[in-house]
Parts: structure tokens; sequence; C-alpha cells
């Protein structure tokens, strides 16, 4: 009696085996390292681990290791100073296209690697760093579309001649089944002919919008606006570019690990290890600033635009510099074209220029239009978008605000085409930082930071000890007490429970689930409920000790007629587990993970764990007394 | 060592009307709190910013206050936080100015009225918008919690003791919710979460008690039904003593050394499972029996082919 098979004992072993590889990198500790990727113009690979070499070597700067794996240079030092100075010699020598991050690498030996093993993810709130939740102003890029159409439809219209009063976008605040206030184009003209006349060569020309004809008391209107599913296609392609640029600036921000996620219809996760500047980040994140370029007016007064007569075809922009200045509707070049563009010094003014390259469409149209102008005044305007939520009477309401100011006004000296400068910027950090946003690209709709948490470096250290001192603590308590309690039972479910510990740590090594605190306090509380397996098991057996069973059958009463409770009482725990996973954010979800592990892992260790070990001491020969 | 030498024989269900008044001034006083005070709302659920900031030395409150008050953050509310060096800043949403920079203001602010170096621990900000979706989302989690415990348990056993296992949750739910409105300790996430564990952990507690109960109905030939749920509450006092006494012990141990941040989660832990332990005896057990349980319901329709392969059972 009570004797397992085989292959119920060599499970076990190979359970423990298994689980102790898998927890084993955990406890090798980290590097500090410097870890260099490229960005898309550039490639890591032999050459420029050879440059980072040399480049540490003329510096003088010691480094333990260096090696290339999955197109990404790690280089590992003794300690966070070397690391540091490391970084700003490697950054400057590599030059842009390159991203240096600060990184720690975990320093888990070779075999352990081979066999895939990896120490657990900790989370933000343990390794410090930022998390941001940013919500994309998704409306403002319908918005801008329906602006598009505004100037497609003008140029339209006055190709083919047909006249209209009056043009522009209109939005009721009506909100419809979507939750969204409807909005579109709307154009009104003196006669029904003309009214007729552009909407047959509009439903021609953009078969995908609504066209709807309405009779009001000033005149004939046409109404266009983009059906539900062009609508959710440009909410969903701004969320996607938004993404793009905000990976492409985090990469520019030189940031190891990094997430950024699409989190429901219109919010991007991001998350930054090691961030410490969180103002640079928001600053740099956030902006939503691009150029444009425009031809500046020098016909008209400005003085009389500025009492309320703007002429046809201009609009009035303020200076950065101060005052005002006239500006004509076309745009010559957004900043779309951009590709690359870097901060230096002027050498002739001496003042914080932005040196620009655009891509070939954008440098035939610029060397057209500058060619068609020179001699004439172009402006840069410096556009910047953004939306903020504000509560107003209790309720969240979006405020957007536009900022559009001119750098620049200069007149153009001769044909512009692929390369040119700009300069207008109050400061080198400005340059700096306008050089990098034009290099990641704009963003399509402007975002908006709803939720902040940022972990210093310190306190997620201290949250790390504290975590790992009350599993220390509670662990040891609990072992003392079951030895006390249940003597050589007590023994048993004892080493169960640092199985169980093992598998757990395994187990979120092997799914690389994010470790949190509340993680370390799921686990902490599941060597707590643990034991509540072993307490059902032995007290059953002591119960049919009470009633004068004989050891043998006791043991295998109390094992079997307490399953069903554990498994019942297991599982309606795991449910709230579950659904504390789905509901969960962040640090929430780590606990809800560490908890259903914990609870499956202990079923497999609190039941076969402990009756293996059972079965070996007191299986197959006559007992008369149990140590429990 | 044993709890009870001999089997008890307590009789729990001839004092269940002593239980339902003590529980019922529990949950008096719980809603009475929860209605006149509410609870004390982390960042979380109302949106705004908090900063931890760690000084070189002891920082004096007066002084930070004044600091900030002259800036225009009249509203701040500073405190100290574990250790005199520590503070803590809470700043309300603000309805005129972009809310997502003020932790970075704040910084600056402060960094400029110190000498030595401010170490920034943890800024929080959440958005009006976040803070509404957390409190649904939170509010969602815990009913439909409630739903698949009651339906799980419902078709596991039956209706009597489903129902009477979710009277003794939304007992440790209600009264657990009630000290921290009383005591008007901060409701945050990591609450929200405990709570969500209570009400699992109270539920195994019960479901164990349940089990009991079932496995003894089956088997006892005579008796009451009053009898019977003493005699199962009795067998299964030692192993629910010991259960949650363990348990307590890793959440002192978590409350002492885990640090502030996981404070209020081990209190609503430590309250559940301790409301949780007294529930599962006294109100799941005395609900169902309120309900009229009896032998008949608990009978199985087929008879359950158990015992078969004993020493083949892990």
């Amino acid at each position: 009696m009570n004797q397992y098979p085989a292959w119920k004992y060599l499970l076990v072993i190979l359970v423990l085996v298994v689980s102790t590889i898998y927890a084993l990198p955990n406890l090798y500790g980290e590097d500090p390292a410097l870890q260099v990727t490229s960005t898309r113009t550039a490639q890591v690979d032999i050459t420029t681990q050879e440059k980072v070499q040399k480049l540490l070597t003329e510096a003088g700067i010691r480094y333990d290791s260096i090696g290339l794996s999955d197109a990404q240079l790690l280089v590992r030092f003794a300690d966070t100073e070397t690391q540091l100075a490391a970084k700003d010699v490697v950054k400057k020598g590599l030059g842009r296209g390159y991203v240096v991050a600060l990184n720690l690498a975990p320093r888990t030996p070779d075999w352990l690697v081979s066999l895939g093993a990896a120490p657990m993810y900790l989370g933000l709130d343990l390794r410090g760093g930022v998390h941001f939740l940013m919500e994309v102003d998704v409306e403002a890029a319908v918005r801008q579309a329906e602006e598009r159409y505004i100037s497609d439809f003008r140029s339209l219209l006055r190709e083919n001649k047909v006249r209209y009063a009056r043009i522009a976008r209109y939005s009721n605040e009506d909100v419809e089944s979507d939750g969204l206030a409807r909005s579109g184009v709307e154009i009104r003209f003196k006669s029904a002919e003309a009214r007729d006349q552009a909407e047959e060569l509009i439903s021609g020309e953009y078969p995908d919008l609504e066209l709807k004809t309405d009779d009001r008391a000033d005149g004939y209107y046409l109404l266009a606006g983009l059906d539900d599913k062009e609508r959710r296609e440009v909410r969903k392609l701004a969320l996607k570019q938004n993404i793009t640029t905000l990976r492409n600036r985090v990469n520019e921000l030189g940031v190891a690990e990094p997430v950024i996620q699409q989190q429901g219809e219109n919010r991007i996760v991001v998350q930054l290890p090691g961030v410490q500047d969180t103002a640079r980040a928001k600053e740099i994140l956030g902006a939503t600033a691009t150029l444009e370029f425009r031809l500046a007016d020098e016909t008209h007064d400005v003085q009389e635009a500025l009492r309320g007569r703007v002429p046809p075809g201009l609009k009035l922009y303020p200076q950065r510099e101060g005052g005002y200045v006239l500006l004509k509707n076309r745009v010559m070049l957004t900043g779309d074209y951009i590709i690359d563009a870097s901060s230096g010094i002027d050498q002739q003014t001496g003042s914080p220029a932005v040196y620009i390259t655009l891509d070939g469409k954008g440098a035939s149209i610029f060397s057209k239009v500058t060619g068609e102008n020179v001699k004439k005044l172009m402006a840069v305007v410096f556009i910047e978008n953004k939306t903020e939520t504000r509560m107003v009477d209790g309720k969240p309401k979006k405020v957007r605000h536009t900022v559009e100011e001119v750098i620049n006004v200069a007149r153009i000296q001769e044909q512009l085409s692929k390369r040119f400068q700009i300069t207008g910027l109050d400061s080198t950090q400005e340059a700096h930082n306008l050089a990098l946003l034009l290099r990641a690209g704009a963003l399509a709709a402007p975002i908006e930071i709803v939720e902040e948490r940022t972990i210093g470096p310190s306190l997620g250290q201290d949250n790390i000890d504290q975590g790992f001192l009350s599993v220390v603590i509670g662990f040891i308590l609990v072992l003392a007490f079951m030895a006390l309690w249940y003597r050589g039972f007590g023994l048993v479910a004892n080493l169960a429970l640092a199985m169980n510990l093992v598998v757990i740590v395994a187990v979120l090594s092997m799914l690389q689930a994010t470790l949190t605190l509340p993680g370390i306090a799921g686990i902490v509380l599941t060597v707590g409920m643990a034991v509540d397996a072993n307490v059902l098991i032995f007290e059953r057996i002591r119960e049919e000790l009470r009633n004068g069973v004989s050891p043998q059958t006791a043991i295998s009463a109390g094992y079997e007629k307490a399953f069903t409770t554990i498994a019942d009482a297991n599982i309606t725990t795991l449910i709230a587990a579950v659904i504390l996973f789905g509901f969960g954010t962040g640090p929430i979800k780590g606990f809800a993970i560490t908890l259903s592990i914990g609870i499956v892992t202990s079923m497999f260790t609190a039941i076969m764990g402990t009756r293996a070990v059972v079965n070996l001491v007191y299986g197959g020969r006559r007992i008369d007394k149990l140590s429990i | 060592m044993q709890l009870f030498k001999q089997a008890t024989n307590f009789d729990f269900m001839g004092k269940r009307k002593l239980a339902v008044a003590f529980s019922a001034v529990l949950l008096l006083i719980s809603i009475g709190a929860l209605a006149t005070k509410g609870l004390n709302f982390g960042l979380d659920f109302t949106g705004g910013t908090l900063i931890e900031l760690g000084y070189e030395h002891p920082v004096d409150l007066t002084e930070v206050r004044g600091i900030l008050e002259t800036e225009g953050f009249k509203e701040a509310v500073v405190q100290h936080f574990g250790t005199a060096s520590d503070i803590l800043i809470r700043i309300a949403p603000h309805p005129e100015q972009s809310n997502a920079d003020i932790s970075n203001r704040v910084m600056d602010l402060l960094n400029a009225h110190e000498d030595g170096k401010i170490d920034m621990r943890r800024v929080e900000f959440v958005g009006p918008q976040v803070g509404e979706e957390l409190a649904n989302d939170g509010g969602l989690a815990m009913i439909y919690a409630l739903i698949c415990i009651l339906v799980y348990v419902g078709f596991r056993f039956e209706y009597r003791l489903a129902v009477g296992s979710v009277m003794a949750l939304v007992h440790d739910v209600v009264i657990t919710l009630g000290v921290f409105s009383l005591f008007q300790l901060d409701f945050d996430l990591t609450v929200l979460a405990a709570i969500l564990a209570v009400i699992g952990y109270s539920l195994n507690d019960t479901i164990v008690v349940f089990d009991r109960i079932r496995e003894n109905f089956r088997k006892m030939r005579k008796g009451t039904s009053e009898e019977v749920i003493n005699v199962s509450l009795n067998q299964t006092l030692s192993r629910t003593v010991i259960t949650s006494f363990t348990t307590l012990l890793v959440l002192l141990a978590l409350f002492v050394f885990g640090g502030e941040l996981i404070h209020g989660f081990a209190t609503a832990l430590l309250v559940g499972v301790i409301i949780g332990t007294y529930s599962s005896i006294y109100v799941a057990s005395s609900s169902a029996l309120m309900l009229g349980i009896s032998k008949a319901d608990l009978m199985p329709v087929v008879v359950e082919k158990e015992g078969a392969e004993i020493d083949d059972r892990p």
C-alpha cells in the first residue's frame, strides 16, 4: 500500500529538475551594460563592434565583455560609472542611426542561455522607469482628413468652373451611436444647378464620401462626410502612425527594452524602463511639432489685416520674435517629406539651425516651387497641436489648441532642393528637439498623457528588497509552524512548499511574465495558502487515525478524501484570480498572474509532491505510528 | 502538536442567532460608515497627481507647503511617508491647467529651493477619464467574480449552499470595505485586488466546510440538518484555524516588511481573512440552514464512482 508507480516519482523529480534549471538564472544578478541597436538607416554588425571597441579603448574605458546577438551589440561593464562614461563616448562616436541605451544585462551563464533560461522579467515598479498611457485624439485625424477635402473640393470646383458661395467644415454636437459627433464639409451654392453639378463632380471623384443635399433659407447646400467605415479607417490609421512615430522617438531617446503597445481603440501604452528624466520624455513623446513652408505676402498691409481685414487667400500668422506676417494659404511643403534633420550652428549668424534633408518626392516638389518663386519671401511655420482633457462641470472634456508660429522669414536666394537649413530657433536645445521630432516623424493626431506612473531607481530597489524580505520571512514562519505542528509530515509539507516556490519562479521565468510588487505579494499569499492543501490532508489523516484506522489506510484515505475538497477550493480562488487578470491593469495583473500560477503549482507540489515523499518513507511496509 | 486533543463538539449552529446578531451589527456599522463617510478613494480612482520624494535630511512639511502654495498649488496635500525625510505630495486634478506636467513643475520648484539632491522616488498621474474607468472596471470585476463563483458553486453543490457562500462573500466584502471606510484608509487599486483575493480566500474556506457538510449528509444516517452541519464544522475546525493562521502569518510578514506601497493591500487581506474565517463557520453554513438545506438536497443523483483506485490517486 501507498506505493507510487515509478513514473510518478520520475515526474516529480523531472518537474523539480526542470524548475530548478529555469529558476537558476534569477540567482546570478546583472551587469551594467550598454545596448547598441540600429535605427532604420544603420546596421549593427561586426564592424560596429570593432568601432565600439576602438572607441572605448581610445577613451581608456575598461569593459568586461562585448558581444553581438540578434542585431544588437551588448557591452558589459564593472560598474555604473564606467557604463555612463562609456555611453557618452559611444553615442558621440557612433553618431546618429544608432540607439545607445543603458541596460542591465543578466549574468546568466551560457549553458543556461542555450537552454532558453532567463531571469524573471521585472515590472517597472521593481526596476524603475516610466509608464505612460497616452490617449490619441483620433477625432483630430478625422478633422484633418475633412480639412484636406476642403482644399481638394475648392480646386476641383474651381477647375470645373462651378461657382460656390462658401465652403467650410461643420460639426454638430449631436452625438451619434458611436459616441462621436457627426461632422463633414458643407458647401453653399447660390443655385440648385450649381449644387447638382458639384454633387456629380464630387461623387465621381470621391466615391467613398457620403453626400447629402439640403435646401436651406440662405442657399442650396451640399454636405459631404466620411462614412462610418472610412472614419474607422482614418482613426485606425492615425493610431498606427502614432505608434510608429512614438517608436521612432523612443529610439531617439535611447531606451533599452521599451514597450510601445496599442491599448483599446485610441490609447497607447509606453513603458520606458530606467528612464528618470520624465520631463524630457514627456516633451519628446507628446510633442506634435511639425513644419510648413509657405510663401509670404509682400503687397498687403499687415496693420490693415490686424484690424480684421485679411485679404482673401491669405492668413495672418504671429511671428516668434514678435509682430505678425501675412502668408499665402497654399502650403509649399509640409514636414511629411523630411527624412532627416540634424541640429547645429549656422556658420554665418552663429544662431542655432536645423539642417533638413527631404525625400525624393519632397525634393522635387520643393525645387519646383522654390524655382518658381526665387527672390520671393518664404516663411517657415512651426505648428504644434495639443489636446488636453479637463474636468468641466464634473465631466471630462477635450480641449484642443493649435499653436502656429512663424519662426523664420527669408528671401529665396536660389532654387532649393534636397538639403537646406532653417534658422530662427530660440536655443540649441530647441533646435535639437525640433531636429529629433522632424527625424522621428510627426504624430498623425495629437496625443495626451492620461496616466503616468514613474518609479525612481531607489524605490524600485527598495520594493525588490522589501518584497524579497517579506517572502523570506513569511516562508520561514510557515516552515517553522508546519514543522512544529505536524513534525515528520510537516517537514514533508515544507519540502513541497520550497519546491512550490522554485516552480513558481521557474514558471514566471519561462513565461517571462512581468513580476510586479503586488505580484510578489501574490507569491507571499500563495506561500500561506499553499500549505492549506497539506493541512487538509494531514488533518484528514489524523482524523482517520483517531477513528482507529491503521496508519497506511489513514494515509491513503487522507489523501483520497481531501482531494476533491482541495480541487474545489482552489478552482474558486482561481476564478477570482482569472477575473482579476481580465480586469486589472499593470501591477494588479502581476498579482493575478502569480496567484494563478501559485494555485496551480501548489496543487501539484502539495498533493503529488508530498505523496511521493510520504510513499517513499512509509510505503509498502508495516508501520505502527505516523509522525504527524 | 494538536489544536484539539479530542474531536471537538462545539455547538456552532446553536449559537447562530448570536452570530446573526453579531454579523448584523458589523454590517450595520460598515454600511453606516460607507454611507456617511464613504471610501477614501486613492489617486487611482479620483485622478490627480502624487509625488513621492526622498530628501537627504528630515523635511519640514510647512516649508514645503509654503513653497507649493506661493506657486499656485494651494490644494496640495503634503505629508511624511515612511520616514521624516520622505514626503508625499498629492495634488487634485486641476480644471484649468495642464495636468500631465504638474509633477515636473513641482519637482523643478522644490529642486530650486533645495541645496542638496532630491530623490524622485515615485510619480503617479491619473487623468480624470482614466480614474473613472479604473473605478468602473474594478466594480465590474467584483460583480463578475461574484457571479462566476455563484455559478460554479451552484453547479458543484446545490443552490442553497451557493447562496450561502455568496452571502458569506458579500458579508466579508462589505465588512472589509467598512473597515476601510471607518478608518478612512486609502482605497486604491491594490486594495481592490486584495478584496478580490479575499473573495477567493473566504470562498476557499467555505467550500471546505460545505464539502464536509455534503459528505456527512450522505454518510450520516441519523441527525437533523443542524446536527450534521455542527459535526462538519467541528471536523473541519482545526484545519480552518490552522490555514487561517499560516495565511495570517505571511500577511503579517507582508504588512510589517512589505513596505508602504503594499500596506493597504496587506491590511485589506488581514481584515478579510479574519472575517472570512468567521463567516465560513457562521454566515455560510447558517444561511444554508436558514434556506432549509436538507439531506435529500445533497443525495447524489447518480452514484459517483469513488474510491475505486485509492492507491493511484495523487
